[in-house]
């Protein structure tokens, strides 16, 4: 067994050549450093190096195109920082952190077609970003204010889901009606600009894989060839427990058994993130979907707010990743290749800022949504029963005195 | 403009929540986003960013209080001006107003918004026309008028009167099977909740002296306070007994003259070299006791039962069981038997600062050969310590005194140690325990001899 990857189980002809518990273990992790399985296009000391399969894909990827890049990882650090903060100081219920994910996120979000249809789970505030939705949108599911306030349709950017793996049959069962309704595999002739084909890209976690939504998703799409990017986020930690309790097999080999192509990207490195989303796009807009990527990155801060990573996870390991910076390698290679000199850090830096600063002022003054609000979007049409309780609830509320006469402090929910 | 930060639930439905450490103090400029203050809750142990630039006004929760949540903990002068109408703000003001006279921490203390502070909106007068007549919908349906009322005030004005008051089920329950009326209770939970003591309580008084009943709140029957087992001290409990019943222990004794040792720590504070570390007698049981375990590799060892190997290791991962704020921890100096006195000197100082303060990394705290117990920090002259898990020995180190003590046949006042070492007797025999402890305690008497080993 000298490349654990090679390794297909099976039924050993000798005993003793089934590789030992540590050798599939290590198997999980091995492609993180410098092996030929992992796609990597900027090393984390910020060398870009060459992919043969996938250079092709990141060839357009001018200074100006991965300046944006670079721009758009920093702004979206920020403003989860900023959030973070917030949770601190009691100004949102909760929040989940993307640190460490912003390669994953922005590569495979800057990947896609206008187009193209996303179903995300709760961590993807950076591919949202690149969905155009601004990140003061997200505040109102956090403040629990809102079940998420933009529009899917509009934004091609499904709302939030928490249930974990969800996603993949919603992903699943669109891109299959993606490709009955005929918008996968056209020729695209002189003039077309390639936008009556389509693609969905679902985004999930190590976790998930072990959730049955998951497999069920990936048995669907298999069987019809849907065409769906299956991107998982391989962030080493479902809460507190480690791939090594999710999985004997690295995750994007499994794609293998359920017949479509698996790829595993350097998850911190965001123009092979790009490149290899634009690559899984392209087969799926063809009609060669669906295919499985794992972006193999590392949740740098806790699950959520409410959990502490420290009870379960060794300071080192953050420590080596954070040697993996995805920020940081753009920022090494811009400076190095492309002679971008201090002054545009400094104007990005101002410019997270100041949007940490607009995002802030957002979540203060954020209203309460109107009390009717939560029965306006149940149905698209309309129905009696809604129409009944919203008229019910609201004169429920018309029966207390007028807001000036209250009874005691203001600002106690009830 | 004085603006107040009030406790935060920081995971999803926490009640309450320590204050650990302030990071400022009064009179410090802070920023936005600028952590000020770590919090342990019952979840994780959590830094706060402050959500006001200003300057820091008053610090409103003492460090090691648990504070509901709502409470404020810090208030902070923004440079921002009061609002013209302090309309809405007046309730919240005059509560700190009255605070500020009572006395600063005792008032604010379990002052969150919820204890009595839940208010509703008072509901229109029955007797006023009902301001909107059920609205006709779209479908021409009419909202059913004989809809029960399901916010009744009468329930709310007079909890007493019909319905049981607020408690968990789990209280319910437990009322239930102790024959508790809740009824007959008074909650001291948060907003007049009933809660686990109020009923433990009175099933207590009911059972002692049946004939009062419902007297107010008795929390302190039998002086008794439990806490709830958790954290460090989980940890500390569980590694105790895992040791205690897995590592035969055996300890021996040792009172040692340290006169000369003393001696030598004041001349050497007085040098240059010194100047900037913290000298401590602990720094030289340190030395001592790498010095020693080269000679009695045994109790730098551990017993792997698994493999069923005994481990020596090459170097000292030296512990010190350090006294915290959260409990007992024991971060390592690593490699110590390679430093100089002064190195050991400067890790400890900064190993034990880091560790009050909370901050020791959770690497720091695993991977340790041996491990020293300072016990004369709290003027104890010795114990019978129990081994650190996976460790051979260990010592304890007691408080460092004048006593009397035979010199050359005369009585004399000297400067005395009791060393105590507890050893695994699994792989440290009596012959090496006792030879280490010895070669420490002639370390000590003279440390001179350190220059002949």
């Amino acid at each position: 067994m000298s490349d654990p990857h090679d390794w297909a189980p099976s039924v050993p002809a000798v005993p003793d050549k089934r590789p030992s518990r540590e050798h599939v273990l290590a198997a999980l992790k091995a492609t993180d450093e410098g092996d030929p399985n992992l796609v990597q296009l900027l090393t984390p000391e910020g060398e870009r190096v060459s992919d043969p399969r996938f250079d092709h894909f990141a060839g357009d990827v001018d200074s100006a195109a991965l300046q944006e890049l670079y721009r758009d990882m920093v702004l979206v650090r920020r403003f989860d920082r900023e959030a973070n903060a917030l949770q601190r100081q009691g100004q949102l219920g909760i929040w989940v952190p993307l640190l460490g994910q912003e390669a994953a996120q922005i590569g495979a979000g800057r990947a896609m077609q206008p187009q193209d249809m996303v179903f995300p789970s709760y961590r993807e505030h950076g591919v949202a970003w690149t969905r155009g939705i601004d990140p003061t949108e997200l505040l109102g599911i956090f403040r629990g204010t809102d079940h998420g306030g933009w529009d899917p349709l509009a934004t091609r950017f499904h709302l939030y889901t928490i249930v974990i793996g969800n996603q993949c049959l919603n992903a699943t069962g669109y891109a299959m009606g993606q490709r009955f309704e005929g918008r996968v595999g056209n020729a695209v002739g002189a003039g077309d600009d390639g936008s009556m084909n389509e693609a969905t890209v679902c985004f999930f976690g190590d976790g998930a894989t072990s959730q049955g939504d998951v497999h069920e998703g990936f048995v669907w799409a298999a069987v019809y060839d849907a065409p769906v990017v299956f991107y998982c986020q391989n962030n080493q930690w479902a809460i507190s427990e480690p791939t090594e309790r999710q999985s004997r097999v690295p995750l994007y080999k499994r794609a293998a058994g359920y017949g479509f192509p698996g790829v595993r990207v350097d998850g911190n490195d965001v123009l092979a993130c790009l490149a290899v989303t634009r690559w899984a796009l392209e087969e799926c807009r063809t009609g060669n979907g669906p295919v499985l990527v794992e972006a193999f990155t590392y949740r740098m801060d806790a699950h959520t707010t409410s959990d502490d990573p420290s009870r379960y996870r060794l300071a080192d390991e953050l420590e080596l990743w954070k040697l993996k910076d995805p920020i940081e390698r753009v920022r090494v290679n811009l400076v190095r290749e492309h002679a971008v000199g201090q002054e545009f850090f400094a104007d990005v830096q101002a410019e997270s800022d100041a949007l940490a600063a607009r995002f802030r002022e957002h979540c203060l003054q954020m209203p309460p949504p109107a009390p009717d609000r939560m029965f306006a979007n149940v149905y698209a049409e309309g129905s009696p029963t809604i129409d009944a309780q919203r008229a019910e609830y609201l004169a429920y509320l018309e029966s207390f005195e007028p807001e000036g006469s209250l009874a005691g402090a203001g600002g106690e929910g009830v | 403009m004085r603006r107040e930060f009030a406790m935060p639930d920081v995971g999803e439905g926490l009640t309450e929540a320590e204050v650990v450490t302030w990071h400022v103090a009064p009179g410090d400029t802070v920023t936005v986003n600028q952590v000020i203050v770590e919090i342990e809750t019952a979840k994780a142990a959590v830094e706060l960013p402050c959500p006001y630039a200003g300057t820091v006004g008053e610090l409103l929760v003492e460090p090691g209080r648990t504070v509901p949540v709502g409470a404020p903990i810090i208030a902070i002068e923004t440079a921002e001006a009061a609002p013209a109408q302090a309309a809405p703000a007046d309730e919240a003001g005059a509560k700190i107003g009255e605070a500020g006279k009572d006395g600063r921490i005792a008032t604010l203390v379990g002052y969150g918004p919820r204890p009595g502070s839940v208010q509703r909106r008072a509901r229109r007068s029955p007797s006023a026309p009902p301001a909107a007549p059920p609205p006709a919908v779209p479908n021409g349906r009419h909202v059913r008028p004989d809809l029960p009322d399901r916010g009744s005030p009468v329930a709310a004005e007079s909890p007493a009167a019909g319905p049981v008051p607020l408690a968990k089920p789990p209280v319910r329950k437990l009322a239930k099977d102790l024959g508790i009326d809740l009824r007959s209770l008074t909650g001291s939970g948060a907003g007049g909740v009933i809660t686990r003591e109020d009923v433990e309580a009175a099933a207590a008084t009911s059972a002692v002296e049946p004939a009062p009943p419902a007297s107010p709140a008795a929390p302190t029957v039998g002086g008794v306070r439990r806490e709830p087992i958790r954290g460090v001290r989980r940890a500390t409990a569980a590694a105790m007994v895992s040791s205690a019943f897995t590592a035969p222990h055996v300890t021996e004794f040792l009172a040692v003259d340290v006169t000369e040792t003393m001696a030598l720590r004041d001349r050497l504070r007085g040098t240059r070299e010194y100047a900037e570390v913290k000298l401590t007698p602990l720094a030289f049981v340190a030395k001592a006791v790498c010095l020693a375990a080269r000679r009695t590799p045994e109790v730098n060892a551990s017993w792997d039962e698994a493999a069923g190997e005994i481990v020596y290791y090459d170097r000292v991962q030296l512990g010190i069981a350090a006294a915290t704020p959260r409990g007992l921890i024991v971060p390592k100096v690593r490699d110590a038997d390679t430093l100089t006195l002064r190195e050991l000197a400067a890790a400890l100082g900064e190993l034990t600062a880091t560790a009050r303060s909370g901050r020791t990394p959770p690497a720091d705290l695993v991977g340790g050969t041996f491990t020293i117990t300072n016990v004369g920090v709290f003027g104890v002259d010795t114990g019978t310590p129990i081994l650190n898990p996976g460790e051979a020995a260990i010592l304890a180190v007691g408080a460092i005194k004048p006593s009397p003590w035979v010199v050359d046949g005369e009585l004399a006042v000297r400067t005395v140690c009791q060393l105590a070492l507890s050893f695994d007797h699994r792989l440290v025999d009596g012959e090496q325990g006792s030879r280490f402890l010895a070669d420490i305690g002639a370390l000590l008497t003279d440390p001179g001899l350190a220059l002949t080993w």
